[in-house]
């Protein structure tokens, strides 16, 4: 940029303004208020034939409006709830055509009219002062003037510390007792139901899985023994322990050497929550291995310890060391050795 | 009948009697059961060494090309030994076999063969091996199970793939679930049992021969019941009813606001 190509000059706003040559938008006056727009004349005012005519069309509007309410009392009489439940779309629809013709019918009406019939001259409305009139501020400093007489506040030192000191304080057990509200996280987050020795079973029936049961090629929803019959905090249990449990051939499975004891026989046992942002990950493809989280599409490799192969999940999705019991049921070696689902602050 | 009365009570022993009648059941019923194609049981067995040396003809002129002469597999082809006759219902019945191209995934289209033929094919690949699903008794295919059940079984194994209401959806890198409307009891039972290209398959001992009734009875259900909830948008969920609220529902907002500030003429 050349310096002589600058110019500079006082602008009419009173603002110095640097520009260059060429390139600058310079506006020699500052935004004048261009007052209303000249008043047009409607055609309901220049003839009486249009304003009929707008005033039928309002008439019009407002007998619609009787005729959708009149309607929707009809469509709810004529298409009860049943206990069929799809008696309740032609319930609604009816219904809500005959409402929304009622309450459109008034307002379309009512805009109509205004528009068209009423008075439509332009006005101008100055705003009040924010700022009170020199009288009115010297009687309000009179009357906080009065009040710190009358009542000593000034005064009576004691009195004021101790009150000072009192609204400083009773907050206090309020905010003690807000700390206390809701559960104490603990680490929840950290642990599910699984355990040494609980037996997978299946989703929702709670029925024990054989190992000798699990073919390749098939996959098995799996909640921890037990979780079936709980009351109390199944959902909240079964969003962290549910697994998925697929075989496949031995020889597709790459494994990790401190991980080999992890599966059995080509049986490997997943967490079905995403560690994105934990939604289920159950979507397997049995050819290519992928498990594809259906919300973002974070894809994990079954073969290869469910490592992330596309998408924004950062971490493989845990997996469930299993191995069988006596009887050949399958069962966890231990709890998840890692937190299940999203990352969270300190993990 | 007469004809056997009278063999009954002249010239031959009580024992040929009951041979010949137990024949003439076997034969007859074994007819009928070929020409209304209805299986009652595990037909593993029940196919005859002509059906099976039929449906090996039929396997080399259309299917030994991409599976090999003995269904052994050739290339990236899959292996048909121990697969069993329901997955042969399921790829040749629904259309998807045999494949035309390449691809993500082999897609459903008009069926090249007859039932008849169909069946004699199955029973060729049911006597490569076993292992494989037989075709489900005919009472597991009909919509009468409990649809409530059905439908958390169907929540929890299918849904992810192939939506609520088996409307389908997309998986990675061009394959698909497809939508589940209309299509045939036997072949959502086959699909299930066999596990089809990506699909990973549901043991019986997982999901019953009952649990896959009751699926089945789901799926009718929702089929013949309309959405309680209104125009369903071809129930493929958020994006869809998104994009709809986004364009028309706001669309019209805008539209009565601009109508709303406009002068009248």
């Amino acid at each position: 940029m050349a310096g002589k190509d600058i110019e500079r000059g006082k602008e009419a706003d009173g603002f110095e303004h640097e520009f260059e040559s060429g390139l600058a938008v310079i506006s020699q006056d500052k935004i004048s208020d261009p007052g209303l727009e000249p008043h047009r004349v409607r055609m309901t005012d220049k003839s009486p034939k249009h304003a009929r005519n707008a005033e039928r069309q309002v008439a019009f509007l407002f007998v619609l409006s009787v005729v959708g309410s009149f309607f929707a009392l009809w469509a709810y009489v004529a298409f009860p709830i049943t206990e069929d439940l799809s008696t309740v779309r032609a319930n609604n629809l009816w219904l809500g055509l005959g409402m929304t013709l009622s309450l459109l019918g008034i307002g379309i009406g009512a805009v109509h009219w205004a528009k068209t019939l009423m008075p439509d001259f332009e006005v101008s409305e100055p705003r009040h002062q924010t700022r009170g009139s020199e009288d009115v501020r010297a009687a309000a400093v009179e009357i906080v003037k009065l009040a710190d007489q009358e009542s000593g506040f000034s005064r009576r030192k004691l009195i004021r510390r101790t009150m000072y000191g009192a609204l400083a304080l009773f907050p206090l057990p309020a905010l003690v007792v807000f700390g206390d509200l809701g559960p104490v996280v603990g680490d929840t987050l950290r642990h599910t139901m699984w355990k040494k020795g609980t037996r997978l079973t299946a989703d929702p029936t709670g029925i024990p899985i054989k190992a000798s049961d699990v073919t390749i090629g098939s996959a098995f929803h799996v909640i921890p023994e037990g979780l079936a019959e709980m009351h109390e905090h199944k959902l909240e249990e079964k969003a962290k322990a549910a697994v998925l449990l697929v075989r496949l051939n031995q020889d597709d499975l790459k494994e990790d050497e401190d991980k080999k004891s992890w599966s059995y026989e080509g049986i490997v046992a997943y967490s079905k929550i995403c560690t994105h942002v934990g939604c289920p990950v159950a979507l397997y493809e049995d050819i290519t291995h992928n498990l594809l989280c259906p919300c973002h599409q974070s894809t994990f490799d079954v073969s290869e310890h469910c490592k992330v192969v596309f998408g924004p999940a950062a971490r493989p999705l845990p997996q469930l060391p299993i191995t069988v019991d006596a009887e050949g049921y399958l069962i966890a070696q231990s709890d998840f050795l890692e937190p299940v689902g999203p990352s969270f602050w300190e993990r | 009948m007469s004809l056997r009365r009278k063999i009954n009570g002249s010239r031959r022993s009580p024992l040929a009697a009951i041979f010949v009648i137990a024949a003439g059941l076997l034969f007859s019923g074994g007819g009928f059961a070929v020409a209304t194609n209805v299986v009652e049981s595990n037909v593993a067995t029940s196919y005859t060494a002509d059906q099976i040396a039929e449906g090996k003809k039929l396997f080399l002129s259309n299917c030994a090309s991409c599976h090999g002469l003995q269904g052994e597999g050739l290339d990236s082809n899959p292996k048909l030994i121990g697969v069993g006759a329901l997955a042969v219902d399921f790829q040749v019945g629904s259309g998807r076999m045999p494949g035309q191209a390449s691809g993500p995934q082999l897609a459903k289209k008009p069926v090249q063969f007859t039932d008849e033929q169909i069946e004699l094919m199955a029973a060729y690949v049911e006597s490569l091996g076993p292992g494989g699903a037989a075709i489900p008794e005919a009472k597991y295919l009909e919509a009468t199970g409990d649809v409530t059940h059905g439908g958390e079984l169907f929540r929890i194994n299918c849904a992810m793939c192939h939506n609520a209401v088996g409307a389908g959806g997309a998986l990675t890198e061009g394959k698909y679930a497809p939508a589940l409307t209309g299509v045939s009891a036997k072949h959502v039972y086959g699909a299930m049992a066999t596990g089809p290209q990506n699909m990973p398959k549901f043991d019986d001992t997982y999901l019953t021969p009952t649990d896959k009734q009751d699926i089945i009875s789901y799926l009718a259900y929702i089929d013949a019941n309309q959405s309680a909830g209104g125009y369903a948008l071809a129930s493929l969920g958020p994006v869809a009813e998104g994009l709809f609220i986004w364009i028309f529902g706001l669309g019209g907002i805008i539209a009565i606001t601009v109508w709303l500030a406009a002068k009248s003429n």
